[in-house]
């Protein structure tokens, strides 16, 4: 039953790869046709040898008019074939990439929309290895696939024909001796796939500790960690030894199989070949051997290949498989049909007994409300894993609601378009991310058609112009990875001028400051208060001469708002929010 | 690419056995098509049956032995290649591990994500197919032309004419493609990087909803990269083609000379039989060859790429003090230090001086981009200095081995980052089989015990890569408590307390002070609070110490650290504070 499973979950992957295909029609019945076209003028030439063969008898006995007749349809049927072939290969690449292009754009496509709690859950570099490695090897596999099946298969078929042309009795040989290969193919592909299975979920596994070591490189030598992680790296590597072993022996004794089969298929042929010519039944001659000797190679050659090119394609299967896994992962929930474009934001905010969790086992926010009328500034803070960046992924309808819902001047979010939704925040977060690309690029992302005077402004509002202008490009630095090598608080003044060039009319400040020496800080939160003013306003902080100014004050702790209110009324009141404030000094 | 073969160096039994079997195979091969032309020359023309049933039980015979010896190979290649390749990967991992940091800011994480990925992959394919393929097809090639020079000279002649030109198609194709296979492994980067940045980027490209337009770059880059790959498929769909034409012309001068030496009694039509097939197993072999040289250029250019990661070198050298001398009566020294960053145009510190008794507490406090943390990285050898001295318990940090300068000191680096596993096991990070009274002490010093209690399962509690599952705060202290476990002399805190809260913070810094055998700790930070009872602030100022000092001497003479203090108080609280 697990076997039949298996079967069908191939079967529908290939289902799936051809619709891929579909789109390249053209290519593909034009590479058919011209393989079916190579293949027999192929064919034909050993026919056209044969017939050479049989007017050169011996000494004395060479027919010269024919067999130059002959040698010359041989040329043009030679080239006529290499035309061919080369605009078949031609199709065949083509095909190829694009299928694999838009399977990667797909690809893409779906990270983009994926939910973050996919992204947040799974493994960044397992979804890399899924997007960039197995898609090369399911190329690989499909292109091999393209060149080999539809040649061989034509091949195969006219082989057939020729050799009943000219003998029934040899075919027949012939016939009853390859179907061999294929069985053996079958069962060698058959117990491999599961070990190809086994390799890739192995590499899947190496790919993710080395994403993980390799990207965290300064910690691990920080700690001395290089012999443990070389020690735990070396065990994988074993495994994954281990199992490609297994694959590629198993898979490999395809080729050698089948061409024993061959050569017994090609011993066949000779003696009852031979026996024919000596008996010359039905004008067997020694050209027709010589003729079916080379169909003999070649009709078996394609059962190699095709067989070959089973175990790649299992291969390849086993990578599509994990690719279409990514991309048929549930997308976001696409906003709702009538879902109306955010426009005049008036900067209410109103959470109604709202209820979340990440996973169900552990309930997190629980029946939460708060009104925050516009242009209020709404400090959150707590101790730090209370749940102040859970409200954010709320906010900006990163996560959604088990429960309860969130209204935004007077709609509910999940009645608005996510874009208007999120555009009407302006965010700063905690963890800094730029983009590999100049710093006049990362600036614009939320407004592309600035000018060069609203970026520079911008940046001096955001006191990250100074150091931008040391750098050696200016504004044109590109940024390398990760930042590259801007600090962190550099970063973080780019991510604010980010936020400072479009001024959305609320925003959402996470630990904003945190990098920030105070100094810098003191001239940004002036820039900010400036553009907060009439702007409803989340801040995440933990310094409280940030949170002094704030409307409201929510003190959260596991999930839950246990004090609300302003600086003063807190204080007053004695409790947690009093505790953490005078704490500020303690020794 | 020639370097990283010394990596077959534990597979040399299989390395030569593996292509052995195959020549033997192959020599078997080549004696078909005799046995063929006697079967035709001997069987036929003098009608012997019994002789064509003998003939064919020897190509039974043959085909027998072929496959024993092929399947031998088979094993043999596919033993070394893999071998080869899990012993690249971990001199590739063990190699990238023993870079310092300065090599890391430059190749950059996803490149060497690639080279220890799908490069190794295509390596080992194409060592593969090198030892199962390489010397066969040759092999056949030149052991045809050989029999045929056997059977008739002249006939042979054309073997030696159509052989050199097959070589010159199919190594010039080679040739060509190589250079344009490292492009397209280059454009396959690109795509890799974007694909890497979005994943980390999520949120951000969210919130400023550039999904489309991040959609349509990585289009870009697909576009670019397909069509470099549709380029070179191109030329190398070039190489069957023309290899074919090549052949068949060959093939028609053989029937042609056949023809002739056949009618003048050199040769008989058996014979003309045998060379006919001769050339075909050379077409065969070629077409073979044509296919595998795909994945060898691939292989080699992905050899290449890892061969210039590898004989990238470390520019730190390693130094040989085992052990430290005790006795110093400071801890760290820097003395008139300086560094620049590999291809910075200024120094990002310059002429620092500080003495540090042992057990004291250091705050080094600065704008953003002043070198706090370029400073404090110094101590444990992260980057060299370009000028002047840092010492640790009285000896050049450049004496000591990394690993046991390394081990002194406990590090809590302002990027908080875990690892996938359980929280033991991050602990242990810190000291190899720590016991869990160990960690918990660790993690109540760190103010980590509270919540860790909470976790299903406590120290078993798993964490996922990066330490998704926890928040910012609760990641900073388990790094902290990373550090503690080991007991450092030396703890570095690089503005790691940044999204703990003030109250968290302060108890933090208590306990510590606390603990026994207290360490001397350097604490890199933006807050005034943390570092106001230190015992010497370190006020840096654009890579250059501006104020050292206690803090109600600075506040008297040092006017950033004054600027910086009442940017955070307001001077009625600073009154309240004290």
């Amino acid at each position: 039953m697990k076997q039949s499973e298996k079967k069908r979950s191939q079967r529908e992957t290939l289902s799936k790869v051809f619709r891929y295909i579909k789109k390249y029609w053209f290519y593909l019945i034009l590479s058919i046709i011209l393989a079916a076209v190579s293949v027999v003028l192929t064919l034909y030439v050993p026919i056209l040898t044969g017939d050479a063969i049989d007017y050169i008898i011996e000494e004395g006995f060479v027919e010269f008019g024919p067999i130059l007749a002959i040698l010359k349809k041989m040329a043009v049927v030679v080239l006529f074939t290499a035309v061919a072939q080369w605009v078949m290969n031609i199709c065949n690449n083509k095909m190829t990439y694009h299928v694999v292009r838009d399977i990667r754009m797909e690809a893409f496509e779906k990270i983009e929309h994926l939910p973050l709690a996919y992204l947040d859950s799974n493994s960044h570099g397992d979804i890399v290895s899924r997007v960039i490695a197995d898609v090369d090897q399911f190329a690989e596999g499909l292109l091999m696939g393209f060149t080999q099946f539809f040649t061989g298969v034509v091949t195969i078929l006219g082989t057939l024909f020729f050799m009943l042309a000219i003998n029934i009795k040899i075919t027949f040989v012939v016939v009853l001796i390859t179907p061999l290969s294929f069985v053996v193919a079958a069962f060698i592909a058959k117990k491999t796939f599961s070990m190809f299975q086994l390799q890739s979920k192995t590499r899947g596994e190496q790919t993710a500790l080395i994403d993980e070591m390799i990207g965290n490189q300064k910690v691990v030598q920080a700690f001395c960690h290089e012999r443990e992680a070389m020690e735990q790296f070396d065990e994988i590597n074993e495994r994954l030894k281990k199992c490609s072993l297994r694959a590629i022996f198993y898979s490999s004794t395809t080729n050698p199989s089948t061409r024993f089969i061959n050569s017994l298929v090609y011993a066949g042929v000779g003696v009852t070949g031979a026996l024919a010519a000596i008996r010359a039944v039905s004008g067997f001659s020694v050209g027709d051997l010589s003729c079916f000797l080379s169909y003999a190679n070649q009709y078996t050659k394609p059962f190699n290949e095709i067989s070959g090119v089973i175990t790649e394609l299992q291969n390849a299967l086993a990578c599509a498989a994990r690719i279409f896994e990514l991309i048929e992962e549930e997308p976001e929930v696409s906003d709702a049909q009538d879902a109306v474009s955010l426009k005049h934001v008036d900067g209410s905010v109103d959470l109604e007994h709202v209820y979340f969790s990440y996973t169900p086992k552990q309930r997190l926010i629980e029946d939460f409300n708060l009104n925050v009328k516009p242009g209020q500034r709404i400090a959150i803070v707590g101790p730090t894993g209370c749940g102040k960046t859970t409200l954010i992924n709320l906010l900006m309808r990163f996560y959604d609601t088990d429960k309860g819902q969130i209204v935004v001047s007077a709609h509910p979010i999940r009645s608005l378009t996510r874009e208007s939704l999120r555009s009407a925040y302006g965010m700063v977060l905690q963890e800094t991310w730029l983009k590999h690309a100049s710093i006049r690029e990362n600036i614009s992302m939320g407004k592309p058609e600035a000018t060069e005077e609203e970026i520079i402004a911008a940046a001096k509002a955001a006191h990250a112009h100074g150091f931008i202008k040391r750098l050696s490009n200016g504004y044109d630095t590109v940024i390398g990875e990760d930042g590259g090598s801007l600090s962190q608080g550099q970063k973080q003044l780019l991510c604010i001028t980010r936020v400072m060039l479009c001024l959305p009319p609320m925003l959402i400040l996470d630990e904003a400051t945190s990098s920030i020496d105070t100094r810098t800080e003191l001239r940004i939160q002036n820039a900010f208060a400036r553009m907060m003013k009439g702007r409803t306003s989340f801040i995440v902080a933990h310094r409280l001469s940030t949170i002094r100014e704030a409307d409201i004050i929510l003190v959260m702790k596991d999930g839950h708002i246990i004090e609300q209110g302003n600086h003063e009324e807190l204080l007053a009141g004695g409790g947690f929010y009093a505790n953490l404030y005078n704490s500020q000094f303690a020794k | 690419m020639r370097k990283i073969l010394v990596f077959l160096r534990d597979y040399k039994k299989e390395s030569v056995l593996g292509p052995l079997f195959k020549l033997l195979e192959a020599s078997f091969e080549l004696l078909v098509p005799l046995v063929m032309a006697a079967i035709i020359d001997v069987g036929i023309k003098q009608g012997d049956r019994g002789y064509i049933l003998k003939m064919c039980g020897v190509l039974i015979l043959l085909a027998v032995i072929g496959l024993t010896c092929s399947i031998t190979a088979q094993f043999f290649a596919a033993k070394a290649a893999v071998g080869f390749a899990a012993k690249l990967r971990h001199a590739l991992f063990a190699h990238i591990q023993s870079l310092s940091y300065t090599e890391m800011d430059e190749i950059g994480t996803s490149t060497m994500i690639t080279r220890m990925t799908s490069d190794v992959n295509q390596v080992q394919s194409g060592v593969n197919m090198v030892l199962r393929l390489f010397l066969r097809s040759p092999f056949i090639v030149f052991g045809a032309m050989v029999m045929a020079f056997t059977i008739d000279v002249k006939a042979a002649l054309i073997f030696v004419v159509a052989i050199p030109v097959l070589a010159v198609v199919v190594f010039g194709i080679i040739m060509i493609t190589i250079p344009l296979f490292k492009k397209v492994q280059a454009g396959l980067d690109e795509v890799l990087g974007i694909t890497r940045e979005n994943l980390s980027g999520s949120r951000v490209i969210r919130a400023f909803h550039k999904e489309e337009e991040e959609i349509e770059a990585f289009y870009e880059h697909n576009q670019t990269l397909t069509s470099l790959q549709l380029y070179v498929g191109k030329i190398s769909a070039l190489m069957n083609p023309l290899t074919y034409v090549i052949i068949n012309a060959a093939l028609i001068a053989l029937i042609w000379t056949g023809a002739l030496r056949v009618d003048k009694g050199f040769i008989s039509q058996g014979e003309v039989v045998a060379l006919v097939n001769y050339m075909s197993q050379i077409l065969i072999e070629l077409v073979k060859l044509a296919n595998l040289i795909v994945t060898v250029t691939k292989a080699v250019a992905c050899g290449n790429r890892i061969e210039s990661v590898l004989s990238l070198h470390g520019s730190m050298e390693d130094g040989k003090e085992e052990a430290g001398a005790e006795a110093a009566d400071y801890a760290v020294v820097f003395d008139r230090v300086s560094m620049r960053y590999k291809g910075a145009g200024a120094e990002a510190v310059s002429d620092i001086s500080l003495k540090v008794k042992r057990g004291e507490t250091i705050g080094v406090i600065g704008g953003t981009g002043s070198g706090k943390s370029t400073v404090v990285q110094l101590i444990p050898r992260f980057y060299d200095v370009s000028g002047g001295v840092v010492c640790v318990n009285g000896r050049d940090v450049r004496e000591y081995k990394l690993e046991k300068l390394r081990e002194r000191i406990g590090i809590v680096p302002q990027k908080a980052v875990l690892f996938a596993g359980s929280i033991r096991e991050n602990m242990q990070w810190g000291k190899r089989n720590a016991t869990d009274e160990e960690i918990w002490e660790a993690l109540t010093v760190a103010q980590a015990r509270e919540f860790v209690e909470k976790k299903e399962g406590m120290l078993d509690a798993g964490i996922e890569q990066g330490g998704r599952n926890l928040s910012g705060g609760q990641r900073q202290r388990l790094t902290i408590a990373r550090a503690l476990v080991g007991r450092p002399e030396i703890l570095i805190l690089d503005d790691s307390a940044s999204a703990l809260d003030y109250a968290t913070d302060a108890a933090l810094r208590r306990a510590i002070r606390e603990m026994k055998n207290a360490p001397t700790v350097f604490i890199v930070s933006q807050r005034a609070a943390s570092i106001l009872h230190a015992d010497q602030i370190l006020v840096l100022d654009d890579g250059e110490v501006n104020g050292l000092g206690r803090h109600e001497e600075l506040l008297k003479t040092c006017e950033v650290y004054r600027e910086i203090y009442y940017s955070q108080f307001s001077k009625e609280e600073e009154v309240c504070g004290q």
